[in-house]
């Protein structure tokens, strides 16, 4: 019989666990791992009417006030895109990142009472959260091709670009979520930078406008924040019309990478004291 | 119970420490706090601060090895939890290490992880798959694990809608599927009606049948002596005391008969009843060996020493004593001429009576004694009386079944045997109890033993006494 909680040789000590020990132990514990996501998506719509439909609703409502009031009040230029289409592409993954870290951030002490209890590779607690997420994203990304459907965009190559840009999104929302989540294990005040950071978050990021937009000295600042060339990524996929900077989209790969990876290596740094703390 | 089989050891404890710091581990921390000691004092590291350290746990060695099933005892605070969650990688050593062969199971609560709003089966698989199951090994175990919960008609409910006892026993159910290697339980036995602690007991025993690695933490001494081969008392975060579970069991509850003591002085006692040409002066309780008694178990075989000082010499007098529960309700009276054993006379001086009880079927609880000493007829005249003396007894595995025998239960019980017999008359069921039986009372045929008499006197006193003592009871004149 094999078991997941166990290894067969478990050491508890000041030693450190290798990476190799680490991806190993995340391998056998992949079912728990699918488990805790099954377990949010089932809890997020057990008692909802309208069930999965409010992964479409929210970004669908957000996506018609901002059209009204970004677009016939504003006049914000869309480069040729129709005014439905440029945003959906935009607030469906920003729904996505906000829903994730905002969620992710606080897995950990919400789920105090088990880390208490009970061991496991603690990383699951917010990875689960980022996969669970995966599964409204997609469920809204069918909505959306009905919408390029309905205006007449072109069905291209160029489309395969939206499902490939979803692992850089997950990566991102996923390290910083992490990182926030060791910290807010002892620092409570992440509880309330977290919603407030995702508020600025939504304007220095060009979703309301699009990267074009932003003057030509100030387009470094764009390649800084790497979702910003992701958010890019995704209206390009759908209307081709839009530019693509692919040089700022490799320096937001390489920096959501790296983000990545300090994350990781700071969650498990801290892991060891979680229960602890939390 | 590893007879000659070689064995290893399975779990290595080596020098385990965990320290906490006071107040860091409650305080919610705040950056604001460690910001403004940054300004406060900005050359020193913000981990420096001048806190108070604690020891959890400190200096913890111990192997256990296959089979073996251990019980962990200790107050509370005393770092058993701890130990425990050391043990099953929850929370991590200060320094020390902990090594485990095998698949380890801990089961510090029980049904972690359900989820409200998730049906009985649901949470099955998650509970399950959080405690290490495969859902390939769930899928199989699954009717076993509802029949063994009784909740087949709700198991497509919600569990918010399930009574708290419902909930315990799905939650158990799960655990009691595991099977691991090692397992690691953390009084989950303390919760639950009857009928559920008896499951749990019995799913325990099959355990420790299976030839599984146990460590138990329990505050029940009856389940830990009936289950554990081995105790390791835990006091102040260190081990102290590691043996047989009998012995540390009894060592760790004598420390708590301070109250008690071996008997009480009553030699600057209080206004009393009676003339006092004869008075009580000292009350002991003893082992049958005559070694003082510093607890007194419920089923225990005692005596009880009455000293007493005679003023002149007294014929024929009768010593006896009433046993009071707390709520001030008689429960016996006992007396030598009751039980026609006569003391022809007294002299000047100190001597003493006692009592051998055979079996204290008292359940635990704190007991009033009252003591008197009179003349022959009609308890006249009154020498001595209303002397009052406390007799705590504490629980002891007296079914032998892990039933932890309380107050609650009522003032005493019998010895008994229980028999089952179907509707042909066959004996189905006899010969396991009545085995438990004979083990609690030390007799080595249930069948063909016979009570004797419960109360033998004897007695002694100064200037010899016309009567013999009985048996192993000695006699001295003081």
């Amino acid at each position: 019989m094999r078991y997941l909680v166990s290894s067969s040789h478990l050491y508890v000590g000041v030693r450190e666990y290798g990476l190799p020990e680490r991806v190993r132990e995340l391998w056998r514990y992949r079912e728990l791992f699918y488990y805790f996501a099954w377990r949010d998506i089932k809890v997020r719509y057990k008692q909802t009417t309208l069930g999965l439909l409010w992964a479409v609703i929210q970004p669908l409502v957000t996506m018609v006030v901002f059209t009204i009031l970004f677009g016939k009040l504003a006049n914000i230029p869309t480069d040729g895109a129709p005014y439905p289409i440029f945003y959906l592409s935009a607030l469906v993954p920003w729904v996505y990142v906000s829903s994730t870290i905002a969620t992710a951030s606080m897995s950990l002490i919400s789920n105090a009472d088990l880390m208490t209890k009970i061991y496991f590779p603690r990383t699951i607690l917010p990875a689960s959260v980022a996969l669970s997420g995966l599964v409204d994203f997609a469920v809204a990304s069918v909505f959306v091709f009905f919408f390029v459907l309905y205006y007449g965009l072109p069905i291209s190559v160029n489309m395969l670009l939206w499902p490939a840009l979803v692992i850089p999104l997950a990566l991102l929302s996923l390290g910083v979520g992490m990182m926030l989540a060791a910290l807010n294990v002892r620092y409570r005040d992440v509880k309330y930078v977290v919603p407030f950071g995702i508020q600025i978050c939504l304007f220095v990021t060009p979703i309301i406008y699009p990267v074009s937009m932003v003057p030509q000295q100030y387009q470094f600042l764009v390649a800084l924040n790497p979702l910003s060339s992701i958010i890019n990524g995704f209206r390009h996929s759908l209307a081709p019309s839009m530019p693509m900077n692919w040089i700022q989209l490799g320096i937001s790969l390489v920096t959501i990478v790296t983000i990545f990876v300090l994350a990781v290596a700071f969650f498990n740094r801290n892991e060891k004291a979680f229960a602890d703390f939390v | 119970m590893c007879g000659v089989v070689a064995v290893t050891d399975v779990v290595e404890v080596k020098d385990l420490c965990k320290r906490y710091r006071i107040g860091s581990r409650t305080r919610q921390f705040q950056l604001r706090e460690q910001l403004a000691q940054l300004i406060k004092r900005p050359f020193t590291s913000m981990n420096e601060e001048k806190t108070e350290l604690i020891w959890a746990i400190r200096d913890v060695s111990f192997n256990v090895r296959e089979g073996e099933v251990v019980g962990i005892i200790g107050q509370n605070g005393a770092g058993k939890s701890t130990l425990l969650k050391m043990l099953s990688r929850i929370t991590y050593p200060s320094s020390g290490s902990v090594k485990v062969k095998g698949r380890v199971a801990a089961l510090l609560e029980v049904g972690v992880g359900f989820h409200n709003e998730l049906t009985g089966r649901e949470n099955v698989y998650l509970n399950g798959s959080i405690l290490g199951l495969r859902k390939r090994e769930i899928d199989d175990r699954f009717d076993a694990i509802v029949d063994f919960a009784g909740v087949e008609q709700f198991i497509d409910t919600q569990i918010k809608h399930y009574s708290s006892g419902m909930r315990l026993r799905l939650g158990f159910a799960v655990a009691a599927h595991l099977d691991p290697d090692v397992l690691i339980v953390d009084e989950v036995l303390a919760v639950g009606d009857a009928g559920f602690q008896k499951k749990c007991f019995t799913a325990m025993e099959n355990l420790r049948c299976g030839g599984r690695t146990v460590l138990f933490v329990s505050h029940n001494m009856s389940a830990v002596e009936n289950l554990c081969s081995r105790g390791i008392w835990i006091d102040g975060g260190r081990v102290r005391m590691d043996g047989a579970a009998k012995d540390v069991i009894n060592s760790y509850m004598t420390t708590f008969a301070v109250s008690t003591g071996a008997g009480t002085d009553f030699s600057k006692s209080m206004a009393r009843l009676g003339t006092g040409e004869i008075r009580y002066t000292r009350v002991e309780y003893l082992e049958p060996d005559g070694s003082p008694c510093t607890l007194v178990r419920c089923g225990s075989n005692l005596v009880i020493r009455f000293h007493y000082s005679v003023k002149k010499v007294i014929h024929n007098p009768s010593f006896g004593f009433r046993i009071y529960t707390s709520m001030g309700t008689l429960v016996t009276e006992a007396g030598n001429l009751l039980h026609g054993v006569q003391v022809p006379k007294v002299e000047p001086g100190e001597g003493f009576i006692e009592v051998e009880i055979a079996s204290l079927n008292l359940l635990p609880s704190r007991y009033s004694l009252s003591l008197w000493i009179t003349g022959p007829l009609g308890g006249q005249p009154i020498y001595d009386g209303d002397v009052r003396t406390v007799l705590e007894v504490e629980p002891a595995n007296i079914f032998s079944s892990g039933w932890e025998a309380n107050s609650r239960m009522g003032i005493t019980y019998f010895s008994q045997r229980w028999r089952f017999a179907d509707t042909k008359y066959t004996i189905l069921d006899a010969s396991e109890t009545a085995a438990a039986d004979a083990t609690a009372f030390d007799k080595p045929s249930p069948a063909e033993q016979r009570w004797k008499n419960t109360n033998k006197f004897s007695t002694c006193s100064t200037g010899g006494c016309g009567f013999t003592s009985l048996e192993r009871l000695g006699c001295k004149n003081q």
